[in-house]
C-alpha cells in the first residue's frame, strides 16, 4: 500500500532540464497516468520514482518518508518497461521465481511457488509456466513481464509505456486487462504513456506533462472536457478537438470572417480569443445557420467524421452513420453553444477553466 | 485509364504459401485498401502489383494487358513506402525532380511539375530544405510527392503513414484523401490499421493468411462482415462474440450465452432452420449494439458495471451477466461506476450469427 508524494522535483541533464519544479500526490491503489509526447519528461520522472535517476532538487516521499537516498531495491518498487527483458533461455516459471531467489529475500521454494501459482492464474498465463520466454507471442510476453512483478507483491507498480510495442487488437485487450488487474490488486499504479487513449480508458487521474512541467492533473472525464489549455484539448480526443481562430462579441462568436454563431457565455471575455469545440458538438443539419462544404469524409463505423470546409478554416464533425454526404457537397452546420471552449488567443489558456 | 485486375495469383516463399489464389479488380480511380495482420500477404501482393515480386502463378493486368513480364520500372506504376526512402543528399526539390529528370524531362516542364505537385501537398515552402531537416510527416508528404511528379497510372502505398504519431496520422489521412480526390488515380493502399482502412478506403479488401477474406465498402465491412475474422478485425473495441444455443422460448427466440439469455424476435427461429445452421453457434454484437439502460424494463436483463473506459465523446464499459461479459457503447458517464446495476438488452438489428466451427457468417439479418 502506498501513497507518493513529489515535491518541487527537478532534474536536468547538463544544461537541459528535464523535469521542471513537479508536484504530484498519488493516492493509494490510484492507477494514475503521467501522459505526454515524446520529451514530456514522464519517463525521468518514472525513473526517478523508481529509483534509477536522482532528483537535481525536490523530494520524493513513499508513505510520508522521503525516499531520495534509498535505492531502487529498498524502495519496494516494481518496474515495467516496453521491453520485456525477460531471461530467454529459462522458462516463464523460473523467470517469475528470479526476482524472489535473490539471496537478500531468502523465500522458500513453497512461498515461491504459491506468489507465481497466484500471479500466474492472475494474469492467465498457467498454461504457459513451462514454456521458454522466447517461445511466447508479444502479448504472452507482457504478462510474465507484469508477472514478474507481482510475484514481488511491491508497493507501487510503475509502467513505462508497456503496450505500446503490441498490436492495436492486443493494446486493446491488455488495457483492460490491465485496468482489472490493478482494481483486483488494489496497488498504487504509475502508468506512463503517450497515447491519449490509454490514459483515458484506464487512469483513475491523469496528469498531462509537455516540456517537463505538468500542465493539467485530473480525472479522465476533467481532462477531456475541461482542459486547461489548447496543448491538453487537443492532446486529448480522437478525432482531434476542433481549435479555430476568431474573437468574441457578447455572446456571438466570430470565426475568422468565416461564420458566426451564438455561445453560451459564462466569462466576461470579448476580442480576440481561441473558439475549441469537439467534433461531436458539432452538428451537420438541414436548416443549421452555416453552410460549409465537405472536405472530406471518413467511414468509422459506428459514424462517420466528415471534415467541414468553411472559407479557410477545416472543422471536423462527427454524424451518425447513415448519413449520406459527398466530398465537395454543401450542407449547413451548427454546434452545441454549450459545449464552445474559449481559449486566450495569445497564450492558449482556457479562459473558463476550473481548477478541479 | 487504369484498372488493376488480379486473376488467381500465387505466391510462395519456400514452404510457406503466402498468396493463396487472389483474384480481385481494381477499377479505375478506385482507392483500394488491402488490411490484415502482419504476414497476411497484403505487403507481398503490393510488391507483386509493382514488379517488386515475382508470382509463382496467375495474371496481373494493367487496363486488360498483362504485366507479370515486365520491369518494375516500366509498369508506369510509383510505389510509396514506410521508410520514405528519399535521397538524403538532395534538397526536396531535387528529390521531386529526380523521377523526371532520370528520364530526360525538359527544365522547365520539371519545373512546373515539381511546383504544383509541391503545392497540392502544401510542401512549397521546403523545396530548399534537405530531408535530414524534415519532420515525418513532411518526408512522407516528399515521398508521395516523388510517386506523383511522373503521373504514374496507378499509385501503390505500403503503410505510408505506419511510423507518424496519432495526431499527425489523423491530418495525413485527410490530406491523402483529399489528394486522391483531386488526382483521381488508382490507389492501393496497404495497412493493418482498421481505422485508416475504414477512413480511407472506397473499398477494403481483408486479407488473412494470404486468402482474401471479404472485399466490400467500409459500411459493408463494418455491417455485414463474411466471418469471424472481419467482424473482429473490424470495429474498435472489438466486437463481443459469444457462443450460444437458440431455442423457442415464450414466444421469441431465445439466445443463451453460459449465464445470460437475451430473446430476439421469432423469426430468427425460421431463419436459422432455412439456412440450415449448424449447432455450434456464435452471437456476434457490436458494444453499440447492446442497449443499456438505468431502469429495468421488458426484455432488458439485469448485468453489473465492471470496467468502465471513459473515451470523451463516449464511454464502453464492461457488463457482467453472471461469468459472461459483454462489452456496451455509452453516452459519457451514462453509467456511474463499477459495481453499478443497470440493465440491457442486445438490438436485434445488429446480431450477428456465425457458424462457429467454419466462421462464416450466416447472413442473418433481423429488423429492429
Amino acid at each position: 500500500m502506498a501513497r507518493i508524494r513529489l515535491e518541487n522535483i527537478s532534474k536536468s541533464f547538463g544544461s537541459h532540464v528535464a523535469v521542471d519544479k513537479l508536484d504530484l500526490d498519488v493516492a493509494d491503489g490510484e492507477f494514475f497516468v503521467l501522459l505526454g509526447p515524446t520529451g514530456a519528461g514522464k519517463t525521468t520522472t518514472l525513473r526517478m520514482i523508481a529509483g534509477l535517476e536522482k532528483p537535481t532538487e525536490g523530494a520524493i516521499h513513499i508513505n510520508q518518508v522521503n525516499v531520495n537516498d534509498w535505492g531502487p531495491a529498498e524502495r519496494d518498487v516494481a518496474l515495467v518497461l516496453q521491453q520485456y527483458s525477460l531471461y530467454p533461455r529459462l522458462t516463464v516459471r523460473d523467470n517469475l521465481a528470479f526476482p524472489l531467489r535473490s539471496r537478500i529475500r531468502k523465500m522458500s521454494e513453497a512461498d515461491i511457488g504459491k506468489r507465481i501459482d497466484y500471479a500466474s492464474k492472475t494474469l492467465r498465463i498457467t498454461h504457459l509456466l513451462d514454456r521458454k520466454t522466447d517461445r511466447l507471442s508479444g502479448g504472452e510476453m507482457q504478462r510474465v513481464s507484469i508477472g514478474r512483478a507481482i510475484v514481488r507483491e511491491p508497493q507501487v507498480f510503475l509502467m513505462d509505456e508497456p503496450l505500446s510495442a503490441l498490436d492495436a487488437k492486443l493494446r486493446e485487450s491488455l488495457r483492460s486487462e490491465l485496468k482489472d488487474l490493478q482494481m483486483r490488486l488494489g496497488a498504487t499504479f504509475i502508468f506512463v504513456t503517450h497515447d491519449q487513449v490509454e490514459a483515458m480508458t484506464m487512469g483513475d487521474r491523469i496528469a498531462v506533462l509537455n516540456k517537463g512541467r505538468i500542465v493539467q492533473v485530473g480525472t479522465p472525464r476533467d481532462v477531456y472536457s475541461n482542459p486547461r489549455d489548447t496543448f491538453v484539448a487537443s492532446f486529448v480526443g480522437s478525432p482531434a478537438i476542433n481549435l479555430l481562430p476568431g474573437s468574441l462579441a457578447g455572446d456571438l462568436a466570430s470565426v475568422a470572417q468565416a461564420f458566426q454563431m451564438p455561445i453560451t457565455r459564462s466569462a466576461a471575455v470579448e476580442g480576440p480569443v481561441t473558439f475549441g469545440i469537439r467534433p461531436e458538438d458539432v452538428e451537420v443539419a438541414a436548416g443549421a445557420p452555416n453552410e460549409a462544404r465537405i472536405h472530406d469524409v471518413e467511414n468509422h463505423g459506428i459514424e462517420k467524421i466528415v471534415t467541414l470546409r468553411v472559407g479557410d478554416n477545416l472543422m471536423r464533425a462527427a454524424v451518425p452513420a447513415r448519413v449520406e454526404v459527398k466530398v465537395e457537397e454543401a450542407v449547413r452546420f451548427n454546434w452545441n453553444p454549450d459545449k464552445v471552449m474559449l481559449f486566450d488567443a495569445r497564450t492558449g489558456l482556457n479562459l473558463r477553466h476550473q481548477a478541479a | 485509364m487504369a484498372e488493376i485486375e488480379l486473376r488467381h495469383i500465387d505466391k510462395h516463399f519456400g514452404l510457406v504459401h503466402v498468396i493463396k489464389d487472389v483474384n480481385l479488380t481494381v477499377k479505375d480511380k478506385e482507392f483500394v485498401v488491402f488490411l490484415g495482420p502482419s504476414g497476411c500477404g497484403k505487403t507481398t501482393t503490393l510488391r507483386a502489383i509493382a514488379g517488386l515480386e515475382e508470382i509463382d502463378s496467375g495474371d496481373i493486368l494493367l487496363d486488360g494487358k498483362p504485366i507479370q513480364g515486365l520491369r518494375a520500372a516500366d509498369r508506369d506504376i510509383a510505389f510509396v513506402f514506410q521508410n520514405y526512402a528519399l535521397y538524403p543528399h538532395f534538397t526536396v526539390y531535387e528529390n521531386l525532380a529526380f523521377p523526371l529528370r532520370a528520364v530526360g524531362t525538359a527544365k522547365d516542364v520539371v519545373d512546373k511539375t515539381v511546383r504544383s505537385v509541391g503545392k497540392s501537398l502544401g510542401i512549397l515552402h521546403l523545396l530548399n530544405a534537405r530531408p535530414s531537416a524534415l519532420s515525418g510527416g513532411d518526408m512522407q508528404r516528399v515521398a508521395i510527392g516523388r510517386a506523383l511528379v511522373r503521373r504514374p497510372k496507378a499509385l501503390l502505398l505500403d503503410e505510408p503513414i505506419g511510423s507518424l504519431d496519432a495526431k499527425l496520422r489523423e491530418t495525413m489521412r485527410i490530406e491523402l484523401k483529399r489528394l486522391h480526390y483531386e488526382n483521381g488515380s488508382t490507389s492501393i493502399y496497404v495497412t493493418h490499421d482498421q481505422v485508416e482502412a475504414m477512413s480511407l478506403a472506397d473499398r477494403i479488401v481483408v486479407m488473412n493468411d494470404g486468402v482474401l477474406q471479404q472485399v466490400g465498402t467500409p459500411t459493408e465491412v463494418y455491417l455485414y462482415p463474411a466471418n469471424l475474422f472481419v467482424a473482429q478485425f473490424i470495429g474498435s473495441p472489438v466486437m463481443n462474440i459469444a457462443a450460444t444455443r437458440i431455442s423457442e422460448a415464450d414466444g421469441s427466440a431465445r439466445i443463451a450465452l453460459d449465464d445470460a439469455s437475451f430473446d430476439l424476435p421469432r423469426e430468427l427461429l425460421g431463419m436459422l432452420q432455412q439456412k440450415q445452421a449448424a449447432a455450434d453457434l456464435s452471437l456476434g454484437v457490436r458494444p453499440e449494439g447492446v442497449i443499456v439502460s438505468r431502469d429495468d424494463k421488458p426484455g432488458y436483463r439485469p448485468a453489473e458495471a465492471h470496467i468502465i473506459q471513459p473515451f470523451g465523446g463516449f464511454d464502453i464499459v464492461d457488463l457482467k451477466f453472471g461469468e459472461k461479459t459483454l462489452r456496451a457503447r455509452t453516452t459519457s458517464g451514462f453509467v456511474d461506476k463499477p459495481g453499478a446495476t443497470v440493465f440491457a438488452r442486445i438490438d436485434p438489428a445488429q446480431a450477428h450469427f456465425f457458424d462457429t466451427s467454419s466462421g462464416a457468417s450466416l447472413g442473418i439479418r433481423l429488423g429492429n
